[in-house]
């Protein structure tokens, strides 16, 4: 027989079987760790259908709070997202190292690392401590948000610009703001359009969310209808924000069809 | 007489399309801040405030990482989030092929398929942890519970855009040589999609570790739990050290994975 016959085909990779031999060693010494035990787990999933039973059928009362409160959800994510956005742009600009030395960069690029550098939860957490509870705190929080996401890939996006259409605006004469206007923006506008959009469905998420730390938003009443058992408003509530988030995504992707020929 | 044609970049459809954008966008945001209710006051203190707050964090007390045993709390961070992503790989790999069209060729399976990736993204992990919080109890199972649920929609979802991404060569030659349909997976979709898939799997772990720090608050174990127990008592110096802990360990992990990721690319 020649010796392409004996040749087996799909040769066993021992390197990756003995890395899911790793791999399920790992999660037996996590399951021991995190006291997950089949007993929690049983008894969890009896509390569950318990707790499914309650959630539904979703209740119709108090539905003028609920009301109140998507409508606040929605106050805090726009304007968040409008200040963001508009703080992101000129932080990105400076940010950008192809078109500002680098004493100006690297300030920038520490503001935009700051805000990225936690969760929102946490800034939640932590201006709800300085500033108190309510919209104000979930404002800003998603403004540092916004900054950290926006400004970065806005920075990116002029770093990847063609510098032809600089070249012959600054040839022509044209002072740096005009530079900016008709050489840079036109070159990174429908990015940052799609940028934009993007953030303000991520504001919109997480504005539902930031309010179980007392940010403001739909998030607290969330979590007080959670804590008092009242199973059937949460349902609504969850709903509720279900429903928000799909049209905030429907809008974004109609905004950026829009913006994108 | 010539005529001279205007040249116009958009068309006037077009340029409506995009004023009624700007337009909506402008009173949608004049009405936010006419009715939002913030105290204007409290937002010219902000800074003031911010500053206080940061003054007494200040210095960080490192004597509490083990005598308020912050590293247990730290490793079972770590722990919650790497087996939630496992859980949710688990999960999401049967629902990304059966979102996958060019695998499952059935509209209402697909459907069904997206329906699942849909939902588990809109609850956020926070609200997950809540309801996993109210199922299983406080604790870190309640944790990692949420972490998976949330991850299958990322992870079903950009896995079957990978499968449907494949080239249709391999798999048309395993199927004329007659071979069984879990051989097609195994030797025909899996050797084409294991890159990406472990990017998805690596990128959310990246992302878990960031969000199993945040699940505590609502009870549902790891460093969130002793961030909250040092707020509540006001110990402002041992919240700047859980703060500083999870900004390390969050730092790590995306140097981790930066790493890794070069390795495999």
């Amino acid at each position: 027989m020649s010796a392409a016959a004996l040749r087996t085909p799909f040769q066993p990779n021992w390197w990756a079987r003995f890395g899911f031999l790793l791999l399920l060693v790992y999660c037996a010494y996590a399951v021991s760790e995190l006291s997950i035990t089949w007993e929690r787990f049983v008894t969890g999933l009896h509390t569950g259908a318990k707790f499914l039973a309650e959630l539904f059928p979703p209740s119709s009362k108090r539905l003028g709070l609920l009301f109140d409160n998507l409508v606040e959800t929605v106050q805090i994510a726009v304007i968040a997202s409008a200040v963001g956005i508009a703080l992101s742009l000129p932080l990105g600009l400076l940010s950008a190292r192809n078109l500002m030395p680098g004493w100006l960069t690297w300030p920038a690029r520490a503001v935009i690392a700051i805000s990225r550098s936690f969760h929102p939860v946490i800034f939640a957490i932590l201006f709800v401590k300085a500033v108190g509870f309510g919209p104000l705190a979930g404002i800003l929080t998603l403004v540092f948000a916004s900054i950290g996401f926006v400004g970065k890939l806005f920075a990116e996006a002029i770093e990847e610009i063609s510098l032809k259409p600089v070249e012959a605006v600054t040839a022509a004469g044209a002072p740096f703001m005009s530079v900016l206007t008709y050489a840079v923006l036109p070159q990174v506008f429908n990015r940052f359009i799609g940028f934009a959009t993007y953030q303000f469905d991520s504001n919109l998420r997480n504005s539902t969310m930031i309010g179980v730390v007392g940010a403001g938003g739909i998030g607290g009443t969330l979590f007080a209808a959670f804590q008092r058992f009242d199973y059937d408003f949460l349902c609504t509530i969850l709903l509720a924000i279900i429903g928000l988030i799909m049209v905030g995504e429907y809008l974004a992707v109609r905004i950026k069809a829009t913006f994108n020929d | 007489m010539t005529e001279h044609r205007h040249w116009e970049r958009f068309t006037r459809a077009q340029r409506l399309a995009r004023f009624a954008v700007y337009l909506g966008a402008a009173a949608l945001l004049v009405f936010s801040l006419k009715t939002v209710e913030v105290i204007p006051d409290f937002l010219l203190d902000a800074p003031k405030q911010v500053a206080d707050l940061l003054r007494r964090m200040w210095p960080v007390d490192f004597a509490a990482y083990h005598k308020q045993d912050i590293h247990t709390a730290l490793i079972e961070t770590l722990n919650t989030s790497t087996l939630g992503t496992i859980v949710s790989l688990f999960m999401a790999v049967p629902v990304g092929i059966m979102a996958a069209k060019n695998i499952v060729n059935a509209p209402v399976l697909n459907w069904i398929a997206k329906f699942i990736l849909v939902s588990s993204r809109t609850v956020n992990t926070l609200v997950w942890a809540i309801l996993f919080v109210a199922v299983f109890g406080p604790g870190a199972l309640a944790g990692t519970a949420a972490i998976a649920f949330r991850s299958i929609g990322f992870c079903g979802k950009l896995l079957g855009e990978a499968l449907e991404e494949i080239k249709p060569g391999p798999i048309e030659a395993l199927k004329a040589a007659g071979a069984p349909w879990t051989s097609i997976l195994i030797k025909g979709y899996w050797p084409q999609v294991a890159p990406a898939f472990w990017g998805i799997a690596l990128f959310r772990w990246d992302i878990n570790v960031r969000e199993s720090a945040v699940i505590g608050l609502v009870g549902a174990g790891g460093i969130g739990v002793s961030l909250e127990n040092a707020m509540n008592m006001f110990r402002w110096t041992q919240v700047s050290l859980v703060l500083l802990c999870i900004f390390a360990v969050v730092v790590l992990a995306e140097l981790f994975v930066t790493k890794i990721r070069e390795r495999m690319i």
